[in-house]
């Protein structure tokens, strides 16, 4: 039995003072960073590995085994490299947890660092995180002046420099080979794997791209153990988890719920349900590349395996809620028009395929589709799923493909009548 | 005359030196800020500047600079209004800001700049402010939770010459330009 969940990661979430690294010292900041001083890399790995730390960024990697994928015996530089360009629509934690607790994520990247025996470390922010790029300036200014970043850290022999890098809005930059290639100062485009960034990544030299709140896990399983960070969550997919709920929710925000937590608590007990009573139509259970999951699936634990059990995925654990007034297919058209937008145009499939589901979803939207029009949006999906070098267009396919699985008869609506069939509908309730 | 030069010159070797030796090709997005943060866009001439301090061609650096959203080779209003219309805002009437800011900034549907040239207004993709949704950013500060009646405070704010304060404490940016500063990692907070 688990004990009665309570805040881990966001504990401090409500004392200002730990942005400041007086603060953040205070309450037992960079200590877990001097035991790992302490330790061999391989036992930093190891811990990190017992406790069963799942890559917060989507795809739910095992970082303690993304680490011992890093050769150190090449004779290149290691590089850690923090991926917070958080851009995956819905998502919002990592924004909020280096808000609040700046420099747990700097003490994070600094056992990561040791881990791989890397010197030079870069954090990755999105340029649109203007005042979040701001926050860390300051506090990595802060954990030199410390002692706790620079020559010598904590006292020890090893050197450890954090260099920010702003990015300059493209969501493809998430992608961490895309991440890659813009840190390197070239377009922003995703590479062919293998080789993998563990043995072949910035500037061609093992590198570890992990995420924010993944790297905010790792003080506390340093200092606390992995027995202790398994104390909630599943088997699977141990320890809390920072969710974004947003959309039509009373109480949107980031909330810190132990993976397993089914949507019905997040959303009933801890957002304060559907915004005006409404009824729950549909929900993303990961931002708007996971499927789209609907209020059948309301008791679906949040967790990598349940959610995927269901048909979706995990994803960065942003939960966007449509209600019953809602339209699908407008709300699918958005999303759509989002991946267009963004991708990248290297991969055919996905350059096209985007702009073309745009396209044919915008005229079912506006009431212009053609019967034939929903078969070719039902058949897009396979030849664009897994054909391109990275997932963006998955996503895209993902939200066409579940809005069509779950919602069909709303888009045969659509065309049949030539207009939203829930817009009239309200516009009469209103009158 | 040169963007780089004097003080702006040191900025950019400053830039430079914050990546591994060898690695400078690296600093090519902060020297863009840098030299968009000087012209309120980027220029032919400050992608040909760009080039010479990283040794690279013009061509090399556009392909770079046309990427990115975030740098801009047209000209730009001093103030650049983005209005974030994905799902999470577009739920929470997004769409009627949007609207909303194009009137109140008198300007047609498509047009980009407006006639003073005060004011770039744009559809945004997600900002990253789900949980305050719908989100307004003035000059990459954000604007929680807005309304029609907001978004019509602020533009005409910007009109008056006022940049309105952005929520929770958020740093003041007060143009483009300086915004550009900050991005290119030359401020603590933006003058």
């Amino acid at each position: 039995m688990s004990p009665a969940p309570e805040r881990r990661l966001t504990r401090d979430w409500d004392d200002p003072s730990v942005i400041g690294i007086d603060g953040y010292r205070a309450k037992g900041g960079y200590e877990a960073l001097k035991n790992a001083l302490n330790m061999e890399a391989a036992a930093i790995i190891d811990t990190v590995k017992a406790s069963g730390l799942r890559g917060r960024g989507g795809a739910g990697f095992p970082a303690g085994v993304k680490w011992s994928f890093v050769p150190t015996n090449t004779g290149k530089p290691t590089y850690v490299v923090v991926n917070f360009d958080e851009s995956e629509p819905g998502t919002c934690n990592n924004r909020e947890l280096v808000e609040r607790d700046p420099h747990r994520l700097l003490e994070g990247t600094a056992i990561a660092a040791l881990a791989i025996g890397c010197r030079t470390a870069f954090i990755y922010v999105r340029g649109e995180y203007l005042a979040q790029g701001l926050i860390l300036e300051k506090a990595i200014a802060e954990a030199r002046e410390a002692g706790f970043l620079g020559t010598g850290i904590g006292g020890s022999h090893v050197d450890l420099d954090i260099v920010l890098h702003r990015g300059a809005g493209a969501y493809i930059c998430g992608e961490e080979t895309a991440l890659l290639n813009s840190l390197e100062g070239l377009r922003g485009q995703p590479r062919l794997r293998p080789p993998f960034p563990a043995v072949e990544g910035l500037y061609a030299a093992p590198t570890v791209i992990n995420n924010v709140e993944t790297l905010m896990s790792v003080p506390d399983i340093v200092l606390r153990g992995p027995e202790w960070f398994r104390e909630f969550g599943t088997e699977k997919s141990p320890g809390t988890k920072v969710f974004t709920i947003s959309g039509k929710v009373e109480r949107p925000g980031n909330y810190e719920l132990p993976l397993g937590t089914p949507l019905r608590v997040l959303l009933e007990d801890v957002a304060g349900g559907v915004l005006n009573g409404r009824s729950l139509k549909a929900w993303t259970p990961g931002g708007s590349s996971t499927p789209l999951l609907t209020a059948e699936h309301i008791d679906t634990p949040l967790d990598y395996e349940s959610v995927a059990a269901a048909g979706s995925l995990l994803g960065t654990g942003a939960v966007m809620v449509l209600d019953d007034t809602d339209c699908v297919v407008d709300a699918a058209q958005r999303m759509t028009r989002f991946y267009a937008h963004e991708s990248c145009g290297k991969c055919t499939p996905c350059r096209e395929g985007t702009w073309w589901a745009e396209r044919v979803l915008g005229r079912i939207a506006d009431g212009y589709g053609k019967p034939e029009d929903l078969p070719v949006m039902a058949d897009m999906g396979k030849h664009i799923m897994f054909r391109a070098f990275c997932a963006l267009a998955d996503g895209a396919a993902s939200v066409i493909d579940s809005s069509l699985k779950h919602f069909h008869e709303e888009f045969e609506e659509h065309v049949r009548l030539g207009r939203c069939p829930l817009r009239l509908e309200h516009a009469e309730v209103a009158v | 005359m040169a963007l780089f030069e004097g003080e702006r010159l040191e900025e950019a070797k400053g830039i430079l030196g914050r990546y591994p030796e060898g690695r400078e090709r690296s600093a090519i997005m902060p020297l863009l800020y840098l030299a968009q943060s000087i012209e309120g866009h980027i220029s032919r001439d400050g992608l040909k500047e760009v080039a010479g301090l990283l040794d690279l061609t013009t061509a090399e650096v556009e392909a770079v600079a046309s990427f990115y959203s975030m740098f801009r080779l047209r000209p730009t209003g001093t103030h650049v209004v983005s209005v974030c219309t994905n799902l999470a805002c577009m739920l929470r009437g997004a769409r009627d800001i949007y609207e909303a800011a194009h009137e109140a900034a008198g300007m047609r549907h498509g047009q980009e700049l407006s006639e003073d040239q005060l004011i770039t207004l744009h559809e945004e993709e997600c900002l990253g402010v789900c949980d305050f949704a719908p989100v307004v950013q003035v000059n990459f500060a954000n604007h929680d939770l807005v309304t029609p009646e907001r978004i019509r405070e602020v533009i005409s704010a910007l009109r008056g010459g006022d940049v309105p304060e952005p929520s929770r404490g958020g740093p003041r940016v007060k143009s483009f330009k300086s915004a550009s500063r900050v991005l290119a990692g030359l401020e603590e907070a933006p003058a």
